[in-house]
């Protein structure tokens, strides 16, 4: 953007507080709500660097002011904080990186200030302590636009002499008064040289929130700030969506709408994409022809790959989801409303909607636990996701069921014995993820008390840009996380099934570890072709699948048959019970692993996750098959 | 954070002749009814979630509006600062309250 000068931003430069000299590093800070990541993504377009702070689990986002025209400069966008007090771990973030003492993050020369110009007289509380580190300022009043059209007024003029630095009226969402940050930027820029402080302005002496509360009330009331009416409509909106009757209702067939959407849109365009990247991988293996660098490029990096890109659409399909729900202010009623059912469970109500999610798939429902800021809650809930029936364990559960199961019926025609097995895998997922998350609650994630503080925001509705800027930013994240882990299982993986050379997946590194393991397994029912199964799947769940395929069709005494049949010939009712049994509970999906690290920062939390799931997994197998064959005799 | 000292301003007489009169008692938030507004007279909560609530605006003589309950009773949405936030009721009982009033009699509140 230019100097173009037709937009409505106003900008009051009364009172210079001392500057710190050339600017090259800009920080972005504004309290939860301001609209502070909007104007992130304004800023910066989508050249943005997006990783943990060393050490914690707060997010850190760095990007280059490309929206602006300035790409010289750096801005650092802080955690949304309330004050600079180091109670919560995203304070103690900012305020390390306010100080320049956080390793790895440039100290910022000047701050962007971000308040919702909605709720001055509360956001104003964050100006004091800001204002005290004495950095080069622009405060900014995000939605100031719908402010005025909703009757609030301020003077900026005051406000600015009030404050000593400059303010400026601006919209995010609409993109209005960008030039004045450019002005801003450009202006200090200049300044080569340090400027003494020529006013001074009034700042709370005792840095708690009472003082802070009252100089911001203080503040408003000189400035003649006039809070806009509430939105009226938001009022009638949420007279209907958290009515007692209709609440729960909407809430219902908002979950089913979602689910049908996922299942009906997600699952086809997934395996169409799928489809496409096989296509693609023979096109290319024919043009290489055969030798083993085709077979590790297209048998081990292809394949491994697309493996997990075929659940890209249905990640970026529940983000899409996920996002219209955050960002038109439903998720925080839909937390309300879930809050009573998950309290009982040990997790609070915004925890639903990622355990939603995570019926289609861990990855997208592990990344949408940034909403819950309590850490424990948070922790718990990237947990116990894992445990839900995500789709990727219905090829095996699909295959099992069919080769096993007499289709008879119990209900009538509609619910039969492969529907009931189909459901209690369901229901089991379910409970392990209960248990656990009481486990967890009341042991290593002990809660001393369970705060639950939800704001609900405004109903707003969301847009496109918005959306899309969020679908690139998470799909990017999870390309990078779980493609390079997955990268390196796969190439681990297809070294092991080809070495030693001239051998076929039987005699090689991985048959042998299948061999080597069968005793340990015996006792599930499976014999060491399951065992191969099971450790080529820790890349994917479906991966069994296409693993179980090429081992029964070349082995000779199965293979004139299909795999159903092969399957029969081979395992017993209890072997393959115990099998889905299995999967219902082992955390066999890298991507997932990669995206808890990202999470939880530390390979310690998903390494735990994977013993623990596994050895359940292992356990509850071994029961499975013990119980069917007792019975069965 | 230490919770504001409450009841020690006010002698027990005092109190007492203001509950006989009908006007004001101190209560908890979670007590007021839907529609009613409280004045803030002191907080006791945990460190952080305290500090958090009083950022949100939730310090002494703030004026709170108890907007709705959630479907299942709890939590509760209270209206302060122009802005809705839920509490559950466990940490609106840790808020007292003062000078309730209906909001549609008007401005009827009084400052301590």
């Amino acid at each position: 953007m230019s100097d173009c000068c037709s937009t409505t931003a106003t900008i009051e430069v009364p009172i210079e507080p001392r500057v710190a000299g050339r600017i090259r590093n800009v920080a972005l800070v504004g309290p939860p709500n301001s609209g502070k990541s909007t104007l992130f993504n304004r800023l910066t377009g989508l050249r943005q660097k997006v990783a943990n702070y060393p050490g914690v689990t707060v997010e850190q986002r760095v990007g280059r002011l490309n929206g602006i025209g300035r790409g010289d400069l750096t801005l650092i966008d802080l955690p949304g904080i309330y004050g600079l007090d180091s109670y919560s771990e995203d304070a103690r973030v900012a305020v390390e990186v306010l100080h320049g003492e956080m390793p790895g993050t440039p100290a910022p020369d000047a701050i962007l200030l971000v308040l919702d110009s909605l709720q001055l007289r509360r956001q104003l509380m964050l100006a004091a302590p800001v204002l005290g580190l004495g950095l080069p300022t622009l405060v900014l009043l995000n939605m100031s636009d719908l402010m005025e059209a909703r009757g609030g007024r301020v003077d900026t003029l005051a406000l600015a002499q009030e404050l000593g630095v400059p303010v400026a009226k601006i919209s995010a969402t609409r993109g209005a008064g960008m030039d004045a940050i450019t002005h801003f930027l450009n202006r200090k820029a200049e300044a080569e040289k340090p400027v003494p402080a020529e006013g001074k302005i009034e700042l709370p002496v005792m840095g708690n929130p009472r003082s802070y509360r009252q100089w911001a009330t203080g503040i408003s009331t000189r400035t003649k700030y006039k809070a806009p009416i509430s939105n009226a409509w938001t009022k009638r909106i949420d007279g209907v969506l958290l009515h007692k009757i209709w609440g729960p209702l909407i809430f219902l067939a908002v979950v089913f709408a979602v689910f049908q959407v996922v299942f009906s849109i997600g699952q086809p365009l997934s395996d169409a994409f799928g489809d496409v990247l096989n296509m693609g991988g023979d096109k290319i293996g024919a043009l290489l022809g055969h030798g083993w660098v085709e077979s590790l490029l297209i048998d081990g990096v292809w394949r491994g790959v697309a493996s997990v890109l075929v659940f890209l659409p249905q990640i970026l399909l529940l983000f899409l989801f996920i996002g219209v729900l955050e960002d038109s202010g439903y998720l925080a009623r839909a937390a309300l409303i879930a809050d009573r059912v998950m309290r009982s469970i040990g997790l609070n109500g915004k925890a639903f909607i990622p355990l939603l999610s995570a019926y289609a798939c861990a990855v997208p429902a592990i990344m949408a636990t940034r909403t819950i800021e309590n850490k424990r809650d948070r922790f718990a809930t990237i947990l116990v996701a894992p445990f839900m029936t995500c789709s990727a364990r219905l090829p095996i559960y699909m295959l099992m069921i069919a080769a096993f199961i007499p289709n008879k019926p119990i209900l009538g025609d509609f619910f039969g014995l492969r529907a009931a097995v189909m459901l209690s895998l369901y229901v089991l997922g379910f409970v392990a993820a209960l248990t656990t998350a009481r486990l967890l609650k009341s042991s290593i994630l002990k809660a001393s008390s369970a705060p639950f503080i939800l704001e609900l925001p405004q109903y707003r509705l969301p847009t496109v840009r918005s959306l899309s800027l969020r679908l690139v930013d998470r799909g990017k994240v999870f390309l990078r996380q779980a493609g390079t882990v997955i990268l390196a299982v796969t190439l681990v993986l297809w070294v092991l099934s080809h070495v030693p050379f001239h051998t076929d997946l039987t005699t090689s590194v991985i048959g042998r570890l299948g061999h080597l393991i069968e005793p340990a397994i015996q006792p599930l029912g499976f014999n060491w072709k399951i065992g191969i199964g099971l450790l080529t799947s820790v890349v994917a769940r479906e991966v069994i699948v296409g693993t179980l395929g090429t081992l029964y069709g070349a082995d000779p005494a199965t293979q004139s048959l299909g795999l159903q049949a092969a399957l029969r010939h081979d395992l017993t009712l209890g072997g393959a019970m115990a099998l889905v049994v299995f999967f219902a509970f082992a955390l066999q999906c890298t991507s997932t692993l990669a995206i808890v690290r990202r999470e939880t920062n530390s390979w310690r939390w998903p390494a735990l996750q994977f013993v623990y799931m596994g050895c359940l997994a292992y356990l509850a197998a071994l029961a499975t098959n013990q119980v069917i064959v007792h019975l069965v005799r | 954070m230490v919770a504001i000292a409450l009841l020690s301003g006010f002698g027990v007489e005092e109190a007492d002749e203001l509950e006989l009169s009908g006007a004001w008692k101190l209560r908890q938030l979670s007590e007021l009814p839907i529609g009613t507004v409280g004045v803030v007279e002191s907080l006791d909560l945990p460190g952080e979630i305290q500090h958090q609530l009083m950022h949100m605006g939730f310090v002494p003589e703030a004026r709170v509006m108890v907007v709705r309950r959630a479907p299942a009773g709890d939590p509760t949405v209270y209206s302060i600062d122009g802005f809705e936030v839920a509490l559950r009721r466990d940490t609106a009982q840790a808020i007292r309250v003062r000078d309730y009033t209906r909001e549609d009699q008007g401005q009827g509140t009084r400052q301590g």
